[in-house]
């Protein structure tokens, strides 16, 4: 049986709305206006143990509400969702003692209080084993490299330092199930490829399910196995990368570094001009049609070529297409 | 149990770094004393009429009353406060514990570490300078002492029960300065309760308040004899359970409906 299993999952918000400027506050309190959000509007999918799974999506689609839903915060209105076979809201205390939860823009840690003491009140918290707990701390501190912040309250932390903390607070209890959500938001460059890295090499070792969501289409394209993309409240994607860029477009481009800056460079007719950037061009194909071997042969024969490669089109290209085939 | 333990001790440990608020507490508190005194000594010098209660008992009911006042419930937890506001509320739902004993807990350090802070300078203060009297008995002191521990629960109870109503307000300032009025007038702590008229003191002793100032302080004094500690005592028991029950209520009603705030 699937570790993660969601059917049909429904969720709605009741939103008030009032008009602007003094007019609309003094009607507001007479009178209120609601409108309903479906923020999942019948949400399916079903998630194996040890899956690294990437849950992407545009702002308001119901990203977090799904994680919020799975991590037993918020009750659906409609729906079967059963994690490790259990009902998140009804077992909440059991669920939530075997999953791990990130949320990038919050912290677990007592504000106040130093990160280690954060670390050994959750150890009191989750009655987390001695020696599982002394195991798990020491392996987090050397591979985050959180050795120097132990001692720091966490309201003094950076962004970057009070993450990794964040991260190995989360995993402190060997959860079978860890929720990431947009976890990489506003850390620098440094910071998230640590953790990536950390990601990868804890899913490996310790076969934990990890769910991402993220902006970031680097997180996904390092860390995820599987791609699901929720648009409206709806699934309307799920499967590899691979496969999700072959769904959306056959479409490759082959970049050409001109010699000269020649004015009309010859272009296979089977392809076109996407852009030109000084001597650099990009030419659009779908392999199809036409093969990168024959398009090179052709782009070389032609012009004088000092150097060429051909690339996908970039991720966030992809999914903004993806978002907006759904739109319409 | 350890758990709920380590939230009471992590949480008045990191109480107790607020040691400039502790002592403009402090200050005020032994001034606002005074000044009560002066009032009290005022009515009582300008009256020959017998009253319930000797001045010197008034004295000592105040310094208690200045003493104790930050184990009042006269505000909410202002970390929940944010933690609702700010949506990081999700995160106190993600432990594996029950979620009303846990803030439970939060409520009694939050209500326990300040007042510890300011109640033993301020009680030797009163006692060495302002010529505070000690319990009546050793009986009258253990009295007083469990009394004091069931008014700090009382307290808690009644604190939890307010940052319940936020899960609704998510302010949740009018519901607290309502509270806060009705125990000022009805604990005792503006006017010590012997003191207002007959007719009144059956519902003044009938309600929760009275359990959070007024019993423990005349154990202490002896006013209330330690023959009638079990009785009191029941009536302080009787309004936790109630304000438990009722916060425990809330809480479920509550989360049924809980929408995190932000995405």
């Amino acid at each position: 049986m699937s570790q993660i299993i969601i059917e049909d999952l429904i969720k709605r918000f009741r939103v008030s709305e009032r008009d602007a400027g003094m007019w609309g506050a003094i009607r507001g309190i007479v009178k209120r206006r609601y409108h309903t959000i479906d923020a999942l509007d019948g949400v399916s999918f079903s998630i194996e143990s040890g899956e690294l799974v990437g849950y992407i999506g545009p702002n308001g689609a119901g990203k977090s509400t799904t994680v919020k839903v799975m991590s037993g915060i918020l009750v659906p209105d409609a729906g079967r969702c059963e994690i490790l076979g259990r009902v998140p809201w009804r077992n909440r205390t059991e669920h939530v003692s075997r999953i791990g939860v990130v949320f990038g823009q919050r912290t677990q840690l007592w504000w106040d209080l130093p990160v280690i003491e954060s670390f050994d009140l959750l150890r009191d918290i989750y009655r987390i084993p001695r020696a599982e707990y002394a195991t798990n701390r020491d392996e987090f501190i050397a591979v985050l490299n959180i050795e120097g912040c132990l001692d720091v309250p966490v309201r003094q932390l950076s962004l970057g330092q009070r993450m990794r903390c964040d991260l190995a607070a989360a995993l402190l209890h060997s959860p079978d199930i860890l929720f990431l959500d947009e976890p990489t938001i506003g850390m620098d460059a440094v910071s998230k490829l640590a953790f990536r890295e950390f990601i990868k090499q804890f899913n490996q070792e310790r076969g934990t399910t990890v769910i991402l969501t993220t902006h970031d289409m680097d997180d996904i394209e390092v860390i995820c196995d599987r791609v699901m993309i929720i648009n409206d409240g709806k699934i309307v994607s799920d499967g590899t990368l691979d496969e999700l860029r072959r769904r959306v477009s056959l479409e490759r481009r082959l970049v050409v570094e001109l010699v000269d800056n020649v004015i009309e460079p010859t272009i296979h007719p089977l392809a076109n001009l996407a852009n030109r950037d000084g001597r650099r061009i990009h030419i659009q194909f779908d392999p199809h049609q036409i093969s990168a071997a024959d398009l090179i042969a052709h782009a070389t024969s032609q012009n004088q070529v000092q150097d060429l490669f051909v690339e996908n089109p970039p991720i966030e290209e992809t999914i903004a297409r993806i978002y907006k085939d759904q739109a319409t | 149990m350890i758990s709920y333990w380590a939230i009471v001790s992590a949480r008045f440990r990191s109480l107790l770094q607020y040691r400039s608020a502790a002592l403009a507490g402090l200050v005020t508190q032994i001034v606002w004393g005074m000044i009560r005194v002066m009032i009290f000594q005022a009515f009582y010098s300008s009256t020959n009429a017998e009253q319930p209660m000797d001045g010197s008992d008034v004295e000592t009911y105040i310094w208690l009353g200045q003493a104790f006042l930050a184990a009042l419930p006269w505000n909410i937890d202002t970390d929940l406060r944010s933690l609702i506001r700010s949506g990081g509320i999700g995160y106190e739902l993600i432990r594996p514990v029950d979620l009303y004993t846990y803030w439970l807990s939060r409520a009694l350090s939050w209500r326990t570490a300040p007042m510890v802070m300011r109640a033993i300078p301020l009680l030797i203060f009163a006692f060495v300078v302002m010529g505070m009297s000690p319990p009546v008995s050793w009986a009258a002191a253990a009295a007083f002492f469990v009394s004091m521990c069931a008014a700090i629960l009382l307290s808690s109870a009644i604190t939890t029960f307010l940052n319940v109503t936020m899960l609704w307000t998510i302010t949740g300032d009018g519901v607290t300065q309502m509270t806060f009025g009705l125990v000022l007038i009805f604990s005792g702590m503006l006017v010590p309760l012997p003191l207002y008229p007959d007719w009144s003191q059956p519902i003044i002793n009938a309600m929760p308040f009275r359990g959070l100032v007024d019993t423990p302080y005349r154990l202490y004094l002896g006013h209330i004899p330690v023959s009638e500690f079990a009785g009191v005592l029941a009536h302080q028991l009787v309004w936790i359970l109630a304000f438990i029950v009722a916060g425990r209520l809330a809480m479920a009603r509550a989360l049924r409906r809980v929408v995190v705030q932000g995405g």
